[in-house]
């Protein structure tokens, strides 16, 4: 953000009478409006949902370690595929993202709170019983259902009652993205303020409002989605089921709209932390932040024209394939632009690598890496043979995790001291990042191989060529998981006994939140807006 | 809207405004997921993809008939929540490419009221089913059937004499479901 800022009326002192504190107890955080406050929250729930689906994953891959069967019923297996990535989707990812934008977009416009803050207690509220629904599934007679994060029909059909509970829990969770989006909207639109034009606001800013709309434009559409499985299953409707008249291809094709989608609802917050970050440890303004406007949205918009480049296997025509085949790759170009812009952005910046910028290299190569696989899948006659193999897996964990996971660390990393007043262990959150990003690459890296030697995903035996591999990838699983560990513990020793942060811990950073805000923040800020010109 | 509104209520309701719009939005955008089932109907019948409703059109009218082959072809019959008989009156025929064959279905309602029920055919292995030509079949029009009534009905069909050459066997099968609560589907499915 290059816009000079104006201090008048905003110094620190000013906000203080209106400081009035947290209400104590258990009841603050259940009856909480505070944006800081339901932002922590989102934070915290995606933490321990990203516990949780963890554990599914060392699961997953301890079954793997060796061919054979070894721990798990092949059943219970495709239960942690499924519900890992469900869990990881929704519960980790997305509601993480949310928090950032909670706790920060009413900062960095300068603006009291959220547009409907009521509204954000709901948001966040729903999440736990849409999580309890979905570890409740486990228990339901039959188990949980084992039939992959995009329940694709007709599986979905022939589960227990243990599906209907997820379908249940996704209605939910669609409910709070929705609300939580509309409300990301509203803050955007109508409570930036004076002088915050649009073209000035925060990159973050940009992205969220971007992704927000996304939200709301395919929620909705799973949603739909998930209804007709509920129909088909319990009332009589065939949508899906061919023996009735319907036909599961329609189901895949319903399912990614909503899904290619929710891949920059992932990806596009990310790029906003990173966007932050990458200048502040460079001491530069962001490189083509117009560009980087125009080159998100284009980003957002083409998203909802490539679904089927998920699909080349279904038997589409091959008009079908050229046409999800090129305008997939188009989407290569925006990219290509955003890149270019972090890297230009560090050009001659007076770089230096504190654990954010760490994270947000760790980011920009590592995403840049799967963003290269994805191009590679997105051509048909290689898609048709790597599809559903450990290829695929390999490509969306490296913008999933190296990609968004990476630039939620760096996030915490870098607003951490704002949050809490306290400093991190610099120390510890470099070995933080060194042991994530290197049993990260032990992890995934191989399964590019498993995927090109015809390794198929979501099956709990293997061939015996595949077994080095396999080991070297559940070695790499088991580091990866216990390093995120000493995150909990960094958190945790900055919470306790860390250094006090000063207001603008960061000397690049230059956003509201740092340059006009006192470190700790009170509970309330810019009940009076700053003003900028 | 660069600007916060310096009144309060008029903020609130700059934001019940925009409220309002985006849920407007996502109320149609969850219509939208139901509108892309009759849109996909359509488009799959624009493509000719999934026209199973439909008799076969031969692309040859004086189809050769290819004696020096032989495919088998099994006929596999089944309900779908519904208390019919339905079987064929043979299980397995050796056909030559290109020559016209029939087989009769034997169908009996076996509940005590009039029923309406709609088949749907698939094949296996599923290369086989372009090559597949139906004339006449049951499978075309809903069926009715009163209380305890039995009917034979019979589909003609040839196959294309450009089957793959490594296919040696087609396996036919029919899934017979009543149509009453889903109409809405079957319809969009019949109107093809
Ligand atoms: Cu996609």
């Amino acid at each position: 953000m290059s816009a000079v800022i104006d201090s008048h009326g905003t110094s620190h002192g000013h906000d203080d009478h209106h400081d009035h504190g947290a209400p104590a107890g258990l009841m603050r955080w259940v009856t909480t409006t505070n944006h800081k406050d339901i932002g922590s929250m989102y934070l915290w729930f995606s933490f321990v949902m990203f516990l949780v689906g963890g554990v599914m994953a060392l699961t997953i891959r301890a079954e793997l370690f060796q061919p054979g069967l070894q721990i798990v019923r092949p059943e219970f297996f495709n239960t942690m595929t499924t519900y890992h990535g469900l869990i990881m989707v929704f519960g980790a990812i997305m509601p993480a993202f949310v928090g950032f934008a909670n706790y920060l977009i009413p900062l960095m416009i300068g603006a009291p709170d959220m547009a409907f803050p009521r509204m954000n207690n709901w948001s966040f509220w729903l999440l736990p019983p849409a999580a309890i629904l979905l570890i409740g599934s486990f228990f339901a007679p039959g188990g949980a259902a084992g039939v992959g994060w995009t329940m694709y029909a007709p599986l979905t059909s022939q589960m227990g009652p243990g599906m209907d509970l997820t379908i249940f829990a996704v209605h939910i969770l669609g409910m709070s993205s929705i609300m939580g989006s509309i409300n990301i909207v509203t803050t955007i639109l109508n409570m930036r303020c004076p002088g915050m034009t649009l073209m000035k606001m925060p990159m973050f800013v940009w992205t969220w409002l971007i992704t927000a709309y996304l939200l709301i434009a395919t929620m909705p559409v799973l949603a739909g989605a998930v209804t007709m499985t509920l129909t088909d299953r319990h009332f009589g409707t065939s949508f899906f089921n061919a023996a009735g008249g319907g036909d599961p291809v329609l189901y895949q094709h319903i399912f990614w709209f909503f899904g290619h989608p929710e891949v920059y609802i992932i990806a596009i917050p990310a790029f906003g932390v990173v966007s932050q970050v990458i200048p502040a440890f460079s001491r530069k303004p962001l490189f083509g932040y117009a560009s980087m406007v125009y080159a998100t949205s284009s980003i957002a918009i083409l998203s909802f024209i490539v679904w089927a480049h998920h699909m080349y296997t279904v038997g589409m025509p091959v008009a079908g394939q050229l046409y999800y085949m090129y305008a997939t790759m188009l989407i290569a170009v925006p990219t290509g632009v955003k890149v270019f812009n972090w890297v230009a952005t560090m050009w001659k910046g007076s770089l230096s690598f504190e654990t954010p910028m760490l994270f947000a290299l760790g980011f920009l190569f590592l995403f840049t890496l799967g963003g290269f696989t994805g191009l590679v899948l997105s051509m048909t006659p290689v898609d048709v043979q790597l599809h559903d193999t450990y290829y695929v897996v390999a490509h969306f964990h490296y913008v999933m995790v190296a990609g968004a996971l990476f630039s939620a660390f760096a996030g915490v990393y870098y607003w951490l001291p704002k949050w809490t007043g306290r400093m991190y262990d610099e120390t510890l959150g470099k070995w933080h990042f060194w042991l994530s990003i290197i049993f990260f690459n032990v992890t995934f890296f191989v399964q590019h191989f498993l995927g090109l030697a015809g390794m198929p995903r979501r099956i709990p035996d293997y061939h015996t060529q595949f077994t080095e591999f396999n080991v070297i990838s559940s070695i790499g699983a088991f580091g990866f998981g216990l390093s995120q560990l000493l995150f909990l513990y960094i958190v945790l020793k900055a919470l306790r006994s860390g250094e006090k942060a000063a207001d603008k811990q960061w000397d690049g950073a230059d956003t509201l939140e740092w340059t006009h805000l006192p470190t700790p923040m009170p509970y309330h800020t810019f009940e009076n807006p700053p003003t900028i010109k | 809207m660069t600007s916060l509104p310096a009144d309060d209520r008029l903020l609130s309701s700059a934001n019940r405004t925009v409220l309002r719009k985006l849920a407007v939005m996502a109320v149609v955008m969850f219509g939208f997921g139901f509108a892309l089932v009759p849109f996909y109907e359509k488009i799959c019948q624009v493509a000719g993809i999934r026209n199973v409703f439909q008799p076969d059109r031969l692309v040859n009218e004086n189809t050769q008939v290819d004696l020096t082959r032989k495919v088998s072809i099994e006929f596999d019959s089944n309900t779908q929540r519904l208390a019919w008989s339905f079987k064929p009156l043979e299980n397995h025929l050796e056909v030559h490419p290109g020559e016209l064959t029939q087989v009769v279905y034997e169908i009996r309602n076996n509940l005590n009221r009039r029923v309406i029920g709609q088949a749907v055919p698939s094949y296996g292995p599923s290369n086989a089913a372009e090559h597949f030509k139906k004339l006449e079949c049951f499978c075309f029009q809903q069926q009715t059937f009163e209380a305890g009534e039995t009917r034979r009905m019979p589909v003609t069909f040839l196959i294309d004499p450009a089957l793959p050459a490594s296919v040696n066997t087609i396996t036919l099968s029919y899934t017979f479901f009543e149509v009453a609560g889903t109409q809405a589907t079957v319809a969009a499915g019949k109107g093809s």
